[in-house]
């Protein structure tokens, strides 16, 4: 050994070489350009998100606003039945159902409007109607003027997007002071339609917040335990390596292949009602789980083993020590991997396609078993309509999918940073 | 003489197949402390484990022979663990509170136990628990601050208290200081020796000089093997092994 040592040339490192010099300046000149590169990525992928909300903005938050007519209304002079004690009884909704707010609408604006009046309004003008006489039951016993939605055609003339015909037809009613633009409030409170004047997004989203109900109720505690039990207890052999094996594939599996074994197993065999938001939960719950299993795990490995140690060597039992120390601990990793697959699941369209929520649905659901779509789905069907009404109506739906899962995002890492405060 | 506390017997434990414990038999006694000392690897600390049955939790682990506390045998399969661990408390080498408030953290052995019928008497507990490992007067204005926010020798105490609230029979401390400067070091050895006749106490550690202050009976493990178990100070100015000598000495180790 000591013999090598002898042999080796003992001149002395010299730093100030010129090789030495340049050896050190292209070490820099490499890390200056990975900085760059790095930063260029960045930039290249935050331009492509400005490009998509400014583009979302742009045309969405015209979906959010509505050309309106003005309509002046005295309902005292089209005979109905409805009288103000009907509305503040318990038969209230059925009581306006009997009445024919559309023809009232459309015999209104014929003499206001000329011949062909009616036809500058949008189907959804007597929902309009209805729902004021309804907030306000005095317009049953004196004349008012209300605003009521336009067509299509109109309404995209009113904002710059229309066709000579229909510029045409807005322009004298501009002038005349019979229109203006105002808050688009069928959007927030409709189902879908076929007009897309007409068209609201409550019904879709009514559908995705019950599948998202069902989804996390099914899919948190079942992957959490199984995550649990995995780590705390399952013995380490063969059988749980290929139950990791599985897991992991399940969670790279395509949804839509999801969306078939719900086919199979929820209505084929189990008979659940078609186009429901417990089939879509179950179905995306299927999907999420494996997502939540393998965050989970992760989440309790990282728990430092000195603190099992520490509650086990004072007599806590096993489950002791996982439901007052571990999960505690673990929690704010679970809940991220949760976040992470409801995020996913909030988005899914093509499972939902294969259970039967893409039908046309006109109204929100009632309840779990009742047909829904689900946001996504909504956007899906509406981005194929050929009318320029619903371009914007596509993007409008695309920013409330976006405020949902914000808000989504932020209370699941709300409560994260909650539990967070405790270590 | 007085019936020991604890008593192994034959004792061997595998760790897949390997042999880390090969045939140990050693009593311990409640009134004195006892220190088992030997190089790194000698399994002092695989040995400690098996008195409360900490080596349960590690799947490879395999035990030989008999250990019985109070004459029972604790690997019998009508001893109750969770039981035994509470009557055989553990302090390990690195300060382990939870991430909770001190006054959480001493008063959570007696909870799971039901050793406190209202919070007046958990109160006591806690006050007691904390006064006996020396740290009531250092914490006692802030008991909702968190255990993991006190210094490291705060922290192993806090452990100690912990340990002390579910009212053990035995203490097994398996090097305490070795985390800890030597202040800390030296506040944990003199509460070793307040607490010695009242708990059995068993500590294992690498540091001959503290054995030889804390401890009345050494044992001296090498390569899984009990070579000598005896008197601290025969084991220290007259062993009657030449490996002990070799070791104490710091030949090896």
């Amino acid at each position: 050994m000591s013999d090598t040592f002898t042999t080796v040339d003992p001149t002395p490192t010299d730093w100030r070489d010129p090789a030495m010099q340049k050896r050190i300046q292209r070490r820099y000149a490499a890390e200056r350009r990975f900085r760059l590169i790095g930063l260029g990525a960045v930039l290249l992928s935050a331009g492509f998100l400005a490009f998509l909300l400014v583009s979302m903005a742009m045309n969405g938050l015209n979906g959010f606003r509505q050309t309106e007519l003005r309509l002046d209304v005295d309902l005292r002079q089209s005979n109905i039945a409805l009288t103000a004690a009907q509305l503040a009884g318990p038969n209230a909704e059925q009581a306006l159902a009997e009445v024919d707010f559309e023809g009232i609408v459309r015999r209104t604006a014929d003499t206001q409007y000329g011949a062909r009046g009616a036809r500058l309004f949008s189907p959804a003008g007597r929902l309009v109607l209805r729902n004021a006489v309804k907030a306000d039951p005095s317009l049953l016993t004196r004349p008012a003027t209300l605003w009521l939605p336009a067509e299509s055609g109109i309404d995209q003339a009113a904002k710059g997007h229309g066709n000579a015909d229909a510029n045409a037809r807005y322009r004298p009613l501009d002038e005349a002071g019979r229109a203006r633009i105002g808050f688009n409030s069928t959007l927030l409170t409709g189902a879908d339609a076929t007009d897309p004047t007409a068209v609201g997004i409550w019904g879709a989203f009514k559908g995705s917040l019950l599948t998202m109900i069902i989804t996390l109720l099914i899919a948190f505690p079942v992957g959490v335990l199984s995550a649990v039990y995995l780590e705390e207890y399952a013995p380490r052999n063969r059988w749980t390596d290929m139950i990791e094996v599985s897991i992991n594939n399940l969670a790279a599996v395509p949804s839509i292949i999801f969306g078939l074994l719900g086919l199979a197993v929820f209505l084929q065999v189990m008979h659940l009602p078609r186009s429901a938001p417990i089939v879509g939960g179950l179905t995306l719950a299927l999907m999420t789980m494996p997502v939540i299993v393998i965050a989970g795990r992760n989440a309790i490995k990282s728990v430092p083993p000195s603190i099992r140690d520490a509650a086990l060597g004072i007599g806590a039992s096993r489950i002791q020590v996982v439901f007052h120390h571990v999960i505690p601990l673990a929690l704010p990793g679970i809940l991220t991997g949760t976040i992470i697959g409801m995020a996913r699941a909030l988005g899914e369209t093509a499972p939902l396609l294969v259970i039967g929520m893409r039908a046309f649905i006109a109204s929100p659901p009632g309840g779990l078993g009742e047909p829904a779509t689900a946001l996504p789905v909504q956007i899906f069907l509406w981005s194929d309509e050929v009318s320029r009404g619903f371009v914007e109506k596509t993007s409008a739906a695309i920013i409330v999918l976006l405020v949902f899962l914000l808000a989504m995002n932020g209370l699941a890492i709300y409560l994260r940073n909650r539990f967070e405060k405790n270590w | 003489m007085i019936a020991p506390k604890m008593t192994a017997r034959n004792v061997s434990v595998f760790y897949g197949p390997n042999k880390a414990i090969d045939d140990v038999s050693i009593d311990v006694s409640r009134e004195h402390v006892t220190a088992f000392i030997g190089p790194s690897g000698c399994g002092k600390s695989t040995f400690l484990r098996t008195l409360n049955r900490m080596n349960d939790t590690i799947p490879s682990a395999r035990f030989e022979g008999r250990i019985a506390l109070d004459g029972e045998d604790i690997y019998a399969p009508t001893m109750d663990v969770v039981q035994l661990r509470a009557r055989v408390g553990m302090v390990f080498q690195k300060p382990n509170p939870f991430p909770k408030s001190i006054y959480e953290n001493v008063a959570y052995g007696p909870r799971i136990h039901g050793l406190a019928a209202d919070r007046a008497e958990m109160d006591t507990i806690v006050e007691r628990s904390l006064k006996r490992a020396g740290l009531w007067d250092e914490v006692k204005e802030r008991l909702e601050e968190s255990g993991t926010a006190l210094s490291g020798g705060q922290q192993q105490r806090l452990c100690i208290a912990r340990a002390i609230a579910v009212d053990p029979e035995v203490i097994l401390m398996d090097e305490p200081c070795s985390a800890l400067d030597p202040i800390a070091t030296a506040k944990i050895e003199e509460l070793i020796h307040e607490l010695r006749g009242r708990y059995a106490i068993v500590i294992v550690t690498h540091n001959m000089q503290q054995a030889a202050r804390v401890s009345q009976k050494t044992a001296f493990f090498h390569l899984g093997t009990l070579i000598e178990y005896g008197e601290t100070t025969d084991i220290f100015t007259n062993p009657r092994e030449t490996r002990t000598k070799d070791y104490i000495t710091g030949r090896y180790g």
